[in-house]
């Protein structure tokens, strides 16, 4: 490693760099077009002192700049703490968080930036400013010690009898096959002891089940669901659920229109899953499984906000746009005795997204 | 120079002060016992070149440790629990709903522990830059070329950093359990329930019941704190290493060559700016984080299968998987005639996803076969000498950038009041011929670049100042560069399409020709660089 040159050698320097560069040549690949003509590098252009290492005095206002930068960054770590303990948060003023927030952040900016633009600033006006020079050699290592790596290799071979002993290796290659095995049968257990497949075809939804509002949880009775309008639905009970409230609600929840009589066009074999224009459909989308949440009264499209999927209520629920798989399934829905709409039974295909075995 | 820098020695007369005895002192019985100065004599005055770029890098390793950082001190306050809870906090519009314990914390980190928003702000800021500094570390490096023989290893942990800086700021941004990482979670359960054979089981596995379970919070907590960054700091190591071992890579320039390193020494020059620049990135963030809100999860509620809200939006990296999944057309489920569901939709997009990371990861490899350039390589390159591979990356960046703009689609259509129909259109358009388009156009680009420089470096640039000849003419006269000027223009590698050949035993492979046809893709269009015996011959 030696300085830079500026003085009368550094052509010295750089034609032996250019020779260098050429030793590569043997080595260059069919592709590689190697000129005898082309221009020689023409080594390191003269240097360019800075103003600090020109003019004492700027070097020492310099100086001057950063140990202020420096003072500067002591004083915002000062601030930060200051503005702990005089800007606490108050319970029930939202301001004092954004305050406390704010100041704390200021006076933690301070104290780095101070440091990190006096430390920059010092390496670039005060260090020694030239660039030096390292030779670079092949990455690969030396013959010598190439040859000294196979020959152990070669020795450690001969002495344990790695390849001779062919069949104590290859029983050591099977059992280091074998041994993580366990490791994959220890983790069945992240889940419980049942089948997801009979649980993803199956949901809180049964016969006689009444349609409740979501999340308060009261029934909905047919005559308060008027033309145009749409209920989010969960099934009655759901809210009062101690365990598994929000796994059963990621497969039950319904989305309730009713729509004028006219613009409904039933499935002849579904005619009867709805009750007088009201129909109910799963409010979880085919695709990957979000909350198709947004209902466009005008024209009967539902929406999924997370990827654009639209659905046609008023044609069962088909895809009419986005990545979709398939319709959204509908719950066969009923009214009982007292008015309550409630379905006729659960889904009749999973809900949500596809899955390997959705159809068996 | 010399008269300049010398440092003065200390002659052996000048009797040391307490200070430096103590510090002989030290520096003596620590190198007792770990042989500390032969690293500082290995690495205390190791050339490092500079430039604006190579301090990408730099960006992802602060911002890192500014993770680390602030990640700990949210560890000491934040609880992964999904108990249910009834909110009991000082923010008002929340009271009285039940939530997980985990979105509780978060509120409490927020709203009830000093310095903790900005903390979770700092967090947040840092980890969005982390990723974004690494992208476009990669993308520095994939321009320059700096990928080559001998750093083909370290691109590729490079990135499997990338891979798991997307891995960390997703199992993070779900910790809080907040309504909008509750749905990035149903995706992902969407996501893996298409996979063929396994889905449903591995979905059912990993969130510990069927979805959302109660275990998935806790689980993704041990991940995100220890396991993936236990694996990141690893892979930071072995790419800091192998940086020391092949030696940064530097542009061209006068008395630059393929066998030096040209810069400032680690100490004190290089450690200062790096240190120094440390604490800019972590102040930018601090400043940052003060002041512009960051995930306000306070304004989404806790998860609930049910709700969601209109344009929502995934963090910026995970956009181009999301956009993925938005550009799929409808319909696309096919049951095979065992009855077993194959949900195109989502496995068009996963395997696409996959495909795109795999050939980034993998392109050094292939571009060497083309070229067959067994050399090492330490000068990087400039984007233009190297036209196909700068098509190449714009084309990725076009389908990248594609995918990513779809993540918006439905912001996009409401400002600037566009169907959302019509916008998805125009992004799969764009994400199936925009790659195309950008590879023509760069690659014509490039090579235009390339003729300029030529057109320089052999005739000078315009002077501006205008001569009238005798006969009546105005020319502008040309002034030539100087030779270190020039050497910028015309140092650069030279290559021509391989020829097939024939092997030992005479044949012709399948693969020598998909070689030759591959590299006269790469090469048939060139542009040679200046040579002496042009330049002489235009001087004359």
């Amino acid at each position: 490693m030696a300085d830079a040159h500026d003085g009368p050698d550094h052509g010295d320097n750089a034609g032996t760099a250019v020779a260098r560069q050429d030793s590569h040549d043997a080595a260059a690949p069919p592709a590689a077009v190697v000129r005898a003509d082309r221009i020689p590098n023409p080594g390191f252009p003269p240097e360019r002192l800075r103003v600090t290492d020109l003019d004492p005095k700027k070097a020492r206002q310099a100086e001057r700049t950063i140990t202020v930068l420096f003072f500067l960054s002591v004083l915002g770590s000062v601030l930060a703490v200051a503005a702990y303990i005089l800007f606490p948060i108050e319970e029930g003023d939202p301001s004092t968080i954004r305050l406390n927030n704010m100041l704390i952040g200021v006076g933690i900016t301070l104290g780095l930036l101070g440091i990190g633009i006096g430390a920059v600033h010092w390496s670039k006006t005060l260090m020694h400013g030239h660039e030096l020079v390292e030779e670079r050699h092949p990455t690969r290592g030396s013959d010598e010690s190439r040859e000294r790596a196979v020959e152990i290799f070669r020795e450690a071979n001969a002495e344990s009898g790695f390849t001779r002993r062919s069949l104590v290796r290859n029983s050591l290659i099977g059992a280091l096959i074998a041994t993580p095995i366990p490791a994959i049968a220890l983790f069945r257990d992240l889940a419980p002891a049942e089948d997801p497949i009979a649980l993803l075809k199956h949901t809180m939804w049964e016969t006689g089940t009444r349609l409740a509002r979501d999340p308060s949880g009261t029934p909905i009775k047919a005559s308060e669901v008027t033309i145009g309008s749409a209920f989010h639905v969960i099934p009655e009970g759901l809210a009062e659920l101690e365990s598994h409230r929000l796994e059963e609600k990621a497969k039950a929840a319904v989305l309730l229109m009713r729509l004028p009589l006219d613009e409904l066009n039933e499935d002849p074999a579904k005619a009867d899953w709805s009750y007088d224009g009201i129909v109910a459909y799963s409010k979880i989308c085919t695709h990957v499984g979000c909350p198709v949440a947004l209902y466009e009264q005008q024209t009967h499209h539902l929406l999924c906000p997370c990827h654009q999927s639209q659905f046609d209520v008023a044609n069962h629920c088909e895809v009419i746009f986005g990545p979709a798989a398939r319709p959204l399934p509908q719950l066969p829905i009923t009214v009982d005795e007292e008015g309550y709409l409630v379905a006729k039974s659960d889904f009749t295909e999973p809900v949500g997204p596809s899955f390997w075995e959705r159809q068996l | 120079m010399s008269t300049t820098a010398t440092p003065p020695t200390p002659s052996a007369e000048t009797a040391p002060g307490r200070g430096m005895r103590f510090t002989g002192w030290a520096a003596n019985y620590v190198d007792e016992r770990t042989s500390a100065s032969t690293a500082v004599k290995a690495l205390g005055r190791k050339i490092f070149p500079d430039h604006w770029s190579f301090m990408l890098g730099e960006v992802a390793l602060y911002s890192f440790v500014v993770i680390l950082l602030s990640g700990t001190f949210l560890t000491f306050f934040f609880d992964p629990s999904m108990t249910e809870v009834e909110y009991s906090g000082s923010y008002v519009p929340l009271q009285g709903i039940p939530m997980s314990v985990a979105y509780h914390s978060s509120l409490d980190i927020s709203f009830e522990i000093r310095g903790g928003l900005l903390m979770r702000q700092v967090h947040h800021w840092a980890a969005l830059l982390f990723v974004a500094a690494i992208g476009l570390h990669m993308l520095r490096v994939f321009f320059t070329g700096a990928f080559r023989k001998p750093r083909e290893f370290n691109w590729v942990v490079g990135f499997l950093l990338f891979v798991m800086a997307m891995a960390l700021g997703f199992t993070g941004y779900s910790l809080p359990d907040d309504l909008l990482s509750g749905n990035g979670l149903r995706i992902i359960d969407g996501m893996i329930k298409a996979v063929p054979v396994a889905g449903a089981w591995i979905s059912y596995l990993l969130f510990g019941d069927e979805f959302p379970g109660t275990d998935i919070i806790p689980r993704l907590y041990v991940l995100h704190i220890m396991l993936l960054p236990a694996i990141t700091i690893a892979l930071i190591g072995i790419h800091l290493v192998l940086m020391v071992v092949n030696k940064h890579t530097q542009f061209a320039a006068p008395g630059r060559t393929n066998d030096n390193v040209v810069g400032s020494p680690i100490l004190p020059g290089f450690a200062a700016k790096a240190a120094g620049f440390f604490f800019l990135v972590f102040g930018v963030i601090v400043l940052i984080a003060s002041f512009f809100t960051i995930n306000p999860i306070w304004n989404y509620g806790p998860y609930d299968p049910s709700p969601v809200s209109a344009g929502t939006q995934p963090d910026w990296y995970i956009g181009f998987a999301d956009g993925a999944l938005r550009l799929i057309p409808s319909n696309l489920d096919v049951v095979d005639p065992f009855g077993f569901t194959w949900a195109f939709g989502v496995l068009i997009p996963l395997v696409g996803l996959v495909v795109f990371l795999a050939a980034v990861a993998l392109y050094p490899f292939f571009e060497a076969w083309v070229t067959g350039d067994r050399r090492e390589h330490h000068i990087a390159e400039r984007p233009r000498n190297a036209p196909t591979r700068t098509a190449i990356g714009a084309a990725g960046i076009t389908f990248y950038a594609a995918l990513w703009a779809a993540a918006s689609s439905d912001l996009i259509a409401t400002h600037f009041r566009l169907t959302i129909e019509g916008v998805i259109l125009a992004l799969q358009i764009a994400t199936v011929f925009g790659p195309f388009l950008a590879y023509f156009i760069t690659k014509r680009v490039c090579l235009a670049l390339q003729r300029k420089d030529r057109e320089i470096a052999l005739h000078g640039f315009e002077s501006g100042r205008i001569v009238r000849l005798p006969g009546g003419e105005y020319i502008e006269v040309h002034e030539q560069l100087d030779d270190f000027e020039r050497w910028k223009l015309v140092s650069f590698d030279e290559y021509q399409p391989i020829m097939v050949r024939p092997n030992d035993q005479g044949k012709i492979t399948v693969s020598q020709r998909l070689r030759a046809s591959l590299s006269r893709w790469f090469f048939e269009d060139r542009i040679a660089p200046v040579t002496q015996n042009e330049l002489e011959s235009q001087k004359h």
